[in-house]
């Protein structure tokens, strides 16, 4: 007789409820024997998406690798917020070096555990958006072009968030940040400019690269032990929104995630040796505008009427990913 | 074993004897061939339980070496001028975090204009970041000060930089006698740091500090540079039992006795200044020399000591701070504010220039005499000053390296830039 699995999704989240799985389906942050890699009394915003992102991703990334691992942090608002001396939110090895330098770092943790054979401890670095596409940019390549044996997070709030929101490769069109400020004729970020990392760090073809949102945390849990099941270079890049440099609600910051995926503007993918090798499909597609609206660096685009022409280029950009990738029904272009 | 060696070749082997475990570097002359040869060891087998990396750049490699450090293993990088300005963010994080990584510094001169030659300008770019620096004055110092520098490294979780003269001595063949694995080892015990990146006991590296306790950490730092400096006398004579000779000590004397007039240098030029102290010793000029090894901590109260029955200390340095002197005789002065001898800042030997028996020689004879201003370049070309000066009159133009300059090389003929 077929067989015909239900599923219980959250309304509109699409998130399935913990208790309606099996074990071993069950989120890692569900299981009793979590890690709390960084754990509570660290300083971070209200609804951080970075806070929760890294939560998520070290405690997944603690369980695959059986609890042996060392972390390389990029300066940023996860390693400011996490450890004002003498405090420190990290239960496990934690170094923070400089803020263009954690994938060297990595490289370096990863070649002293190699002479000493120990092999059996993972490495993983992390930085921002500003510490990965741009100043940290040199050394993430080398890393990835050396295939050294590190998994490296980047978490994307698209800005400089923890010296005052300031524009970042990552930044994208028309968003407002304190060095691309609302004014003038062109209000917000250019058109044009920005780079893809995901899509550079394929064309490395390293082992595994993933992207991801905070608003689907299991997601971002498999794709880390995915990343784990890999020796050499990996990627995994999560878009994690923030409340401050956004100008959204603390209590949307799942909203918003979701919503860049269903735009399209965040497509979220997984991918081989420089070959995408799944994609998460848009369920409920969404026009850009009902992501864009409610956050405060976008606000220019509806006041004092919506500017229906950039928002139509936002639209475009979404257009585009959906094609290339197929991101609806069909195959990626 | 004694052997004709090339310095760079004498300092990988060096290298090679005092077991590290990670080695990263990106090339730049003159420190290419230790590099070389160290990669050609580890890729070969010959030097085992080494990792060695090449990155993609010199902010990389100090970078790599912090992580490898900081995971526990004994870590080696060498640079030089470009290459040092290049990763200095790192070098003084590394001395921040107390990792006690050790670095060559083949030292080179810093453009503009490029320059590939000798001096110690790099040296005094990271004087103040908080490493020990350790200057070789022959082949054999640079052997011996690196397995030294391991050992000191360790013992008081400080970076240390092992400068040696680019060219000079990185491509020099001498005469080095290299010590056995057994000696290096009975020298200097594997690598067993207090704390370090370890899953069974989680650390956090590198926490920030803001104003209730930076100034702490700093006294604190401090306080370690000051300790190094009976680590640096204790270690020395443990060397001594082992190898039969002492490298580091804080300087080295010639002829000091009766010495009214002593010639200060770092580096290689040190032998030079012997051979003109016992030329003008020939001539009944009673003058000695002191070659400084330990220049950072710097052994304020042994200069002291060493220099104050002298009547005048000419400072041969090999690198100018534009707009104040030379950084070498200022800490000097500054040492020696409570005794007699008058401080003569001698800029020699910028970006290659040889230093030779004959100009030393002459600076000490207007010393003698009395007429040594306090600031002099020595051998400054007159004549290519004279129609600089002269061009600058009639001709206004600007170029990369600034108007003069560009002046002063093309006046002067085609000089090829590498
Ligand atoms: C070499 C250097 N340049 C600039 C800075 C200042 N700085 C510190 S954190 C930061 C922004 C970090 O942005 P990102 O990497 O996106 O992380 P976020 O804070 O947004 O999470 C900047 C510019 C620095 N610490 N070091
Ligand atoms: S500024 Fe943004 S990234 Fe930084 S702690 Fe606050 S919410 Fe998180
Ligand atoms: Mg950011």
């Amino acid at each position: 007789m077929p067989f015909q699995p239900i599923k219980f999704y959250q309304t509109g989240s699409f998130v399935v409820g913990n208790r309606l799985l099996s074990e071993d389906q069950r989120s890692v942050q569900s299981s009793q024997a979590r890690t709390n890699s960084l754990t509570l009394g660290h300083r971070a915003c209200q609804g951080c998406g970075e806070a929760l992102g890294a939560r998520y991703a070290l405690d997944a990334a603690m369980r695959a690798s059986g609890n042996q691992m060392v972390v390389a942090n990029a300066t940023g608002c996860l390693e400011v917020f996490t450890t004002p001396f003498p405090e420190t939110s990290w239960q496990i090895p934690w170094i923070h070096s400089l803020f263009g330098n954690s994938a060297a770092v990595g490289t370096g943790i990863a070649a002293a555990l190699r002479s000493k054979g120990k092999q059996d401890i993972r490495v993983v670095a992390q930085a921002g958006d500003g510490g990965t596409v741009d100043i940290g940019f040199g050394p993430l390549s080398g890393m990835f072009e050396r295939n050294d044996d590190v998994l490296f997070i980047c978490y994307d709030n698209e800005a400089y968030m923890n010296t005052g929101v300031q524009r970042s490769g990552a930044t994208p069109p028309a968003a407002r940040t304190a060095t691309t400020d609302a004014v003038g004729p062109h209000p917000g970020e250019d058109f044009g400019k920005g780079k893809n990392l995901p899509l550079i760090a394929m064309a490395h073809e390293i082992p595994y690269v993933a992207t991801a949102t905070v608003a689907e945390l299991r997601d971002l849990e498999y794709k880390v032990e995915k990343a784990m099941s890999f020796h050499g270079a990996r990627y995994i890049h999560v878009l994690v929104p923030c409340p401050l440099g956004w100008g959204s609600a603390p209590s949307d910051t799942i909203r918003l995630s979701r919503m860049a995926k269903e735009t399209g503007l965040f497509p979220v993918f997984e991918a081989e040796g420089g070959e995408v090798t799944s994609v998460s499909k848009i369920r409920h597609r969404l026009p850009v505008e009902e992501y864009l609206r409610p956050q405060r660096r976008y606000q220019h685009l509806f006041r004092p009427q919506p500017d229906t022409q950039t928002i139509g280029r936002i639209q475009a950009i979404a257009d585009k990913n959906i094609s290339r990738f197929g991101l609806l029904n069909g195959e990626p272009k | 074993m004694l052997e004709q060696i090339e310095g760079s070749q004498a300092v990988a082997r060096a290298v090679g004897l005092s077991r590290p475990e990670v080695i990263c570097a990106y090339p730049i002359s003159p420190q290419t061939h230790i590099v070389e040869a160290l990669s050609v060891a580890v890729k070969s087998g010959a030097l085992e339980h080494c990792e060695f990396v090449n990155v993609e750049s010199e902010f990389a490699a100090l970078s790599v070496a912090i992580g490898a450090s900081a995971a526990g293993a004994r870590s080696y990088t060498a640079t030089a001028s470009q290459g040092l300005l290049y990763m200095i963010e790192a070098v003084y994080n590394a001395a921040g975090l107390g990792l006690p990584i050790v670095m060559t510094l083949a030292n080179r001169a810093i453009g503009a204009p490029i320059n590939i030659w000798n001096d110690h300008s790099d040296a005094m770019a990271v004087r103040d970041a908080g490493w020990i620096q350790l200057f070789a004055e022959t082949n054999q110092d640079a052997a011996d000060l690196h397995i030294y520098a391991f050992r000191l490294a360790e013992q008081l979780s400080v970076p240390v930089m092992v400068n040696m003269d680019g060219f000079i001595l990185t491509h020099a063949t001498e005469r080095v006698d290299l010590p056995s694995q057994e000696q290096v080892d009975a020298f200097l015990p594997p690598y067993a740091p207090r704390t370090y990146l370890d899953p069974a006991d989680p650390v956090s590296i590198g926490a920030m500090v803001g104003p209730e306790a930076f100034t702490e950490v700093r006294y604190l730092a401090s306080l370690r540079q000051h300790e190094a400096l009976s680590s640096i006398e204790q270690i020395d004579e443990e060397f001594g039992e082992v190898f039969g000779r002492r490298p580091c000590g804080f300087f080295s004397s010639y002829r000091m006795e009766d010495a009214e007039i002593v010639a200060v240098a770092m580096g290689s030029a040190v032998g030079t200044l012997k051979d003109a102290v016992d030329d003008m010793r020939e001539q009944g000029v009673r003058v000695g020399a002191l070659g400084l090894r330990t220049f950072r901590p710097f052994p304020a109260d042994a200069i002291r000591s060493a220099l104050s029955g002298s009547r005048s200390v000419l400072v041969f340095e090999r690198a100018h701070s534009p707009g104040f002197g030379g950084q070498l005789s200022a800490d000097i002065a500054a040492t020696l504010r409570s005794v007699e001898p008058t401080v003569h800042s001698v800029v020699s030997g910028l970006g290659g220039r040889p230093v030779t028996r004959r100009s030393v020689a002459s600076a000490i004879q207007a010393s003698a005499k009395g007429e040594l201003g306090l600031e002099t370049f020595l051998d400054l070309d007159e004549s290519l000053l004279k129609r600089e000066v002269t061009e600058l009159g009639t001709a206004r133009r600007s170029s990369a390296t600034g108007g003069a300059v560009a002046q002063i090389i093309e006046s002067s003929g085609p000089q090829g830039a590498r």
